[in-house]
């Protein structure tokens, strides 16, 4: 394989592998400043108790979200060094911005999260929560705004020609509020919470199928499904908008997405198909007139088929195809489920059925596979491109590194990952195992304080 | 906020070495500890003790290199380019050292068997090891130069990497993480283990100094351009004062048992020390060897004058913020380490 194919390769595989993790952050710690602030708010210990078990959960996904996040800021210089200069001083700012305001507080806050319960006092406890959950939605919010740049360029100009062009910042706000930014951002957060409250519906479920934990159990569901159920609904509202903004900004990868070969007006809209490349066709179930009104807001508009986009500049387009449907049905699933659920839990009918239970307790792999499938289809259907319209992928690699090299690396991180997510599974289903901790029921040291047990009430 | 005629590309060279030294002086005492794990110790819960002296806070340490490597791409993003691509191999030994000291400071605990336990002390011990010896070579090619073409692309090869002097300020680097970690593990211990700790102090620190005596010849007669510098602008001595009466005053104060001040004076030391890289490289960020000419400097490695300012914005904001509660948590999790439940 060619240096290209096999730095591509390993970009994919490194990112997708750290993708599995902080949206695990960033949902968990969304729930664990809800859990922690119905602690204190309500005084109930099982809120304590929960608070306790999320946050060692939280602790190992977030360990390995940082192990493997550092090595995506490494590669950008080691395998990408020709898209490192030519991004610099754009990219750069939003990543160095990560570092300063979210990378700090998140870590910083985290020792108090997880060390410092009995050396703070509830209060401060809960601010260190806030930050933490803060610091990995901002964390989210740069790097986010620094992909969008790539795919929707705003706010520069290209200096110097040749092998020495470079975009420079001509306005920062126009940067950051480039025109997918805030659509994919929002879309970004929605994928990250459901992966945090579908694990925490997940886990409940199996201790309900289980019969173990039952408090634990039915509230872990419950605030899980609430976030799941909000999160769901919010993924299909920003995906839309998202989706809005792909055929606006970047019309090749939405044909690409809805395998739409000719420009036309009542395009059609894909349920579920197969991309014939050689004989540009696309097979399947579709709904005449559907996509022109999803993504201009009438049918009879017309939407721009990979007939308008010359062949070099076309993305791959059945597995684009495939990953973007696979993403909104799973989606469309997520949200069935999260209905059903909830009104299963309204009629207090959740226990009862076994093969909900099942489903739910299967249900942290929804968000895992959608979050994954739509970021690839994201940067597949960005292809040739790695910053839209401006700079191929193919002249973006590192001048001086080999293919031998990047060969080498990349054994590296396969045995490394492979290690980390058995590792990982394995810490995983041992702390569920073991369930909660009974002594977390009653909190001990300065968190004690000002607290009453049940009993004595 | 605009900032008008400021030199920009200097402050952003001085910003940057800000950044790296933060890095050094933090999670050089958690490599440190790291390099000391095996050896020191053999028992699990002196082991333990070692991990949560800085189980609270080396995250946060390392996050001080992820925000240097991001301002070092905002600011010079060729000089990121060029070092990362070109110091490839390494960069990946250098990644996968850091990834193993991580998740074994969370995954050791988590089990109480015996080989569980040893393999990720392993992990630790080597990870730390590797990843102080690999800094301190890449520091040791940036401050003897490197081969650049007229692109200011890395025209070597990893082979020339390895030349002694890179290696001698690697040995050198492991050395200085160890001893300023024994320091630190001389802070977070009491009883017995500390007895242990504290006796591994004095040969660290001589073991420091000699290396660092032989980095000084060993630049004073093989790296001109450095050695230049300092002739050329004879009150950068000025520097080199305090720093040696820093690294001389760590062994007094370890003896007077004072530790929380031998600390500092290593700290200082440190800070000096990188200092003295900064002012000997000045205005180069790389410096080509053998065609200077090709050098990357501030200029013509830099981003634009107005990206230089609105990244000047952004950690002026952001700052003083981390520091303030960078400190807090220092000061929560100050004191002799205890092992509770909640450790690692």
């Amino acid at each position: 394989m060619d240096v290209l194919t096999l730095s591509r390769l390993q970009f994919a595989l490194t990112i997708a592998f750290h993708y599995l993790f902080p949206p695990l952050s960033i949902g968990l710690g969304l729930l664990l400043v809800i859990v922690e602030g119905l602690w204190l708010a309500t005084k109930n210990p099982l809120y304590h108790q929960m608070a306790r078990f999320w946050t060692k959960v939280f602790a190992l996904t977030f360990a390995i979200g940082v192990a493997t996040g550092i090595v995506m800021e490494f590669e950008f210089g080691t395998n990408w060094a020709t898209y490192s200069r030519y991004v610099g001083d754009v990219f750069g700012s939003a990543l160095a911005a990560e570092g300063i305001f979210a990378f700090f507080l998140e870590s910083g806050f985290l020792a108090v999260l997880l060390f410092g319960w009995d050396k703070v006092g509830p209060k401060v406890h809960f601010l260190a929560t806030c930050m933490v959950a803060f610091g990995a939605h901002f964390s989210a919010i740069w790097i986010v705004v620094a992909n969008s740049w790539m795919q929707t360029p705003a706010g520069f100009h290209i200096v110097g020609g040749g092998l020495a062009a470079r975009a420079e910042i001509t306005d920062f706000w126009a940067m950051v509020f480039n025109p997918s930014s805030m659509d994919r951002l929002s879309h970004t957060l929605a994928g990250a919470w459901q992966a945090g409250a579908w694990l925490m519906v997940s886990v409940g479920a199996w201790y309900l199928l289980h019969r173990r934990h039952r408090d634990f159990a039915l509230a872990s569901v419950k605030i899980g499904l609430g976030l799941a159920l909000v999160a769901a609904v919010f993924s299909l509202i920003t995906g839309d908008a998202s989706a809005r903004g792909v055929a606006r900004n970047q019309p090749a990868k939405l044909a690409a997405f809805e395998g739409l070969w000719e420009t036309t007006a009542q395009a059609p809209l894909h349920l579920v198909g197969w991309v014939d490349e050689r004989n540009k066709r696309t097979h399947g179930v579709a709904m005449p007139g559907l996509l022109s009104w999803l993504a201009c807001g009438d049918s009879a508009r017309p939407v721009t088929g990979l007939d308008a986009i010359p062949k070099a500049d076309r993305p791959p387009v059945n597995f684009s195809f495939q990953l973007f449907h696979l993403m909104v049905a799973v989606g469309f699933g997520m949200i069935g489920l999260a209905g059903w659920a909830a009104f299963a839990l309204w009629r207090g009918r959740l226990e009862d059925s076994r093969l909900l239970l099942w489903l739910l307790t299967f249900s942290v792999l929804g968000p895992q596979i959608a979050n994954q499938a739509g970021w690839w289809a994201a940067e597949v259907g960005r292809q040739p491109w790695i910053v839209y319209n401006l700079l191929r992928t193919s002249e973006a690699l590192s001048a001086v590194v080999t293919a031998n090299q990047v060969a080498a690396s990349m054994v590296m991180f396969m045995v490394v990952y492979l290690l980390l997510f058995a590792v990982f599974l394995f810490l995983l289903n041992d702390k569920i195992r073991h369930g909660p901790d009974e002594a977390d029921l009653v909190p001990s040291g300065k968190l004690a304080l000002g607290f009453e047990p049940k009993e004595e009430c | 906020m605009t900032f008008g005629s400021l030199d920009l590309n200097t402050v952003w060279f001085v910003l940057v070495g800000v950044l790296f030294t933060g890095y050094v002086i933090l999670d050089g005492f958690d490599l440190g500890v790291g390099v000391l794990h095996l050896l020191a110790v053999r028992r699990d819960e002196e082991r333990r003790v070692f991990i949560n002296a800085i189980g609270p806070v080396w995250d946060g340490n390392e996050v001080w290199l992820v925000t240097g490597g991001g301002a070092l791409f905002a600011a010079f993003p060729a000089v990121y380019a060029t070092v990362f691509s070109g110091f490839y191999l390494a960069f990946m030994a250098l990644l996968c050292a850091l990834i193993f000291r991580a998740v074994a400071i969370e995954f050791r605990s988590k089990r109480p068997s015996p080989c569980w336990r040893a393999f990720w002390d392993g992990g630790f011990a080597l990870g730390s090891f590797g990843s102080a010896l690999l800094i301190g070579v890449a520091m040791g090619n940036i401050a003897w130069g490197i081969p650049l073409d007229a692109r200011g692309e890395f025209a070597g090869s990893l082979p020339g990497l390895l030349h002694p002097y890179a290696l001698l300020m690697g040995v050198t680097t492991v050395a200085l993480f160890a001893m300023h970690g024994a320091i630190y593990l001389v802070l977070k211990t009491e009883g017995e283990l500390q007895a242990t700790v504290r006796c591994w102090v004095n040969p660290l620190i001589i073991a420091f100094i000699l290396c660092y005596v032989i980095v000084t010849l060993a630049t004073l007669l093989y790296v001109p351009h450095i050695t230049e510098a300092f002739r050329r602008e004879p009150w950068f001595f000025g520097i080199v004062i305090p720093v040696v009466l820093a690294i001389a005053n760590i062994p007094r104060e370890v003896n007077r048992g004072k530790e929380f001040l031998a600390f500092l004076s290593s700290c200082a030391a440190m800070v000096g020390l990188m200092a003295i890289f900064g002012l000997g490289a000045y205005p180069n960020l790389v410096y080509s060897l053998p065609n200077p000419e090709h050098s990357l400097t501030i200029t013509n490695a830099a981003s634009s004058h107005k990206t230089l300012g609105i990244m000047l914005t952004i950690a002026l904001l952001g700052i003083p913020a981390v520091l303030a509660y960078s400190t807090s948590i220092y000061w929560i999790f100050r004191g002799k380490v205890k092992i509770d439940r909640m450790s690692y």
